[in-house]
């Protein structure tokens, strides 16, 4: 590792800020400057900072994650993970976050992708209690239907097939 | 074990036949896969990272498939070791930038590579000679079955395999292929094949992956969505798309002879005057002249050559493998001037180019398989 560079202005403290301006005659200048002087100088530091969702992600990405927020700062519990980071990095923190982002998320992934459902492989051990999530899902939508129909008959041995196939699923995945 | 005493030498590698490989130069399917409850490599602190790559290199090296294999933690490998492999395209530029935390194993064959700690948890490939997008799949496939019974990957009905990237969510996967296309780029068709490999939802890439150009006209050509469609349906869009562009490239090539012969064997007859006797010569346009000496041969105008030595060379004469041949480190045009060297011994019994009077249409005929 080199070195840290130190502020060309005031010499002191350690460089953050590495501005590199190229003029018309395509000659590059460059300066390293501190937080400080580069805030002197009237760099916002800030500002400067690329939404790099945006360029991974296309535009409007890093916007449409936080104005899911509502303007509250949204933050992942369990990796501490932000609006702020995702729109620095096109990245998410760790898994979690996509259940913390998932409204600003689904947009983004319909614009993206195929579909907004994964199709495809799953691991073994999650494959039947997938498959039964979807049984229940489908059983659920035939129930309200039943009820709907004041078909009560149907109704009950839906509700019933529905509790036969939950108890055993919310035991598996814990 | 040293990386440089593992690989199988570039004379090797250059021989690996695989169907179509006058064209496609190698198929590749990746799966990214993260482990529950870690957080993604790009946002975990290193003690962390560490930890995940303790716990899957054990699990990975102990696959039927990785015995032999080589496996290290990216910190023990030296930078020069990390661009080969990089130019061997066996891991991502952006693996070869990592340090503490990240890792690599490689099967003894060089058909499965996984990095470890890359921009997910697991990035697992399998690699292939020529058109062999399903093989490949097949294999990870096999690869990926083994390593989840092993692992706990994060998943969700919902959104299938979740990554770091949500450009990569759901099946997780990347099937990609590397085509030699001068072809078209000499018919000056190139830019609407690519569009229109775009609007299939492809992307067109090029040597080195994301951001790099198509130096010596190879292509990388690969699936961008990855939610909503299941492995086979992404696999066989490939497949079917990539021997259209197979096609498109033959018939460019069999066009520019009929109708432009002497454009042709200008380029090639300029690019074998210049790779031969050239006492300085930058990578980028080694691979730009070797590109045209590899139609050359595919065309029949070097009788006598074999298509891998071109390979071979284009190996051979990238700068970290021609730095490794030396003790002493290079400056860049010591490097060209090696380079030159290493072009005009590799072809000097090369004969110039073999311009046929007769029909141009007799020339399409490659001399080998």
């Amino acid at each position: 590792m080199s070195a840290k560079k130190m502020c060309s202005v005031c010499k002191e403290k350690p460089a953050t800020v590495f501005l590199t301006n190229i003029s018309a005659d395509e000659k590059a200048q460059k300066l390293d400057l501190c937080d400080d002087c580069a805030k002197a100088k009237g760099l916002d530091t800030n500002l400067a900072m690329f939404p790099f969702a945006d360029t991974m992600l296309g535009l409007g990405a890093s916007q449409e994650i936080e104005s899911a927020g509502g303007g509250v700062e949204i933050r992942c519990v369990k990796c501490g993970f932000t609006q702020a980071d995702f729109k620095k990095s096109g990245r998410l923190g760790c898994s979690e976050c996509y259940t913390t982002f998932a409204e600003g998320l689904g947009g983004l992934l319909k614009t993206m992708h195929k579909g907004t459902r994964h199709v495809g492989k799953a691991p073994e051990a999650l494959r039947e209690s997938r498959d039964t999530a979807e049984r229940v899902k489908a059983l659920q939508k035939k129930l309200v239907k039943a009820i709907d129909d004041e078909n009560f008959e149907l109704a009950a041995e839906l509700r019933d097939e529905i509790n036969r196939l939950t108890p055993r699923r919310t035991a598996k995945s814990a | 074990m040293q990386i440089h005493s593992f690989l199988s030498p570039p004379a090797e590698t250059a021989r690996r036949h695989g169907p179509n490989d006058r064209i496609v130069m190698s198929s590749r399917v990746r799966l990214a896969r993260n482990i529950r409850d870690f957080a993604f490599p790009g946002w975990a602190k290193k003690p962390e990272r560490v930890r995940v790559l303790d716990a899957i290199r054990p699990a990975v090296e102990s696959l039927p498939e990785m015995a032999d294999a080589f496996s290290e933690a990216m910190d023990n490998l030296a930078a020069l070791d990390k661009q080969i492999l990089v130019e061997r395209h066996l891991i991502s530029r952006e693996h070869a930038a990592k340090t503490a935390g990240s890792g690599l194993v490689l099967n003894r064959e060089e058909t499965f590579c996984v990095m470890i700690n890359e921009e997910d948890h697991l990035r697992m490939q399998a690699l292939r000679p020529g058109l062999q997008l399903r093989q490949a799949w097949n294999a990870i496939d096999a690869l990926d079955t083994a390593l989840e019974k092993k692992l706990d990957y994060a998943f969700s009905n919902e959104l299938g395999y979740l990554t770091a990237c949500p450009t990569n969510l759901g099946t997780g996967i990347r099937v990609s292929a590397m085509l030699h296309l001068p072809g078209l780029v000499l018919a000056e068709h190139i830019n609407p094949i690519i569009q229109s490999v775009n609007k299939l939802g492809l992307a067109v890439r090029g040597l080195y992956g994301e951001g790099t150009e198509a130096l010596g006209n190879v292509f990388q050509v690969s699936n961008q969505m990855t939610l909503g469609e299941n492995e086979t349906t992404i696999v066989e869009r490939l497949e079917k798309v990539l021997s259209q562009i197979i096609e498109h490239e033959e018939n460019a090539r069999q066009t520019l002879m009929e109708q432009k012969p002497k454009v042709v064997y200008n380029h090639i007859g300029r690019a074998y005057g210049t790779l031969a006797n050239a006492h300085s010569i930058t990578s980028k346009e080694t691979m730009n002249f070797l590109s045209l000496l590899r139609l050359g041969v595919d065309m029949g105008v070097f009788p006598g050559t074999e298509r891998s030595l071109v390979d071979e060379l284009f190996l051979t004469t990238q700068p970290a493998h021609l730095q490794r041949k030396l003790s002493d480190k290079l400056s860049a045009e010591e490097r060209d001037i090696l380079r030159a060297d290493m072009l005009r011994e590799s072809l000097k019994n090369v004969s110039r180019p073999l311009i046929k009077k007769i029909e141009p249409r007799e020339l399409d005929k490659p001399t080998d398989s």
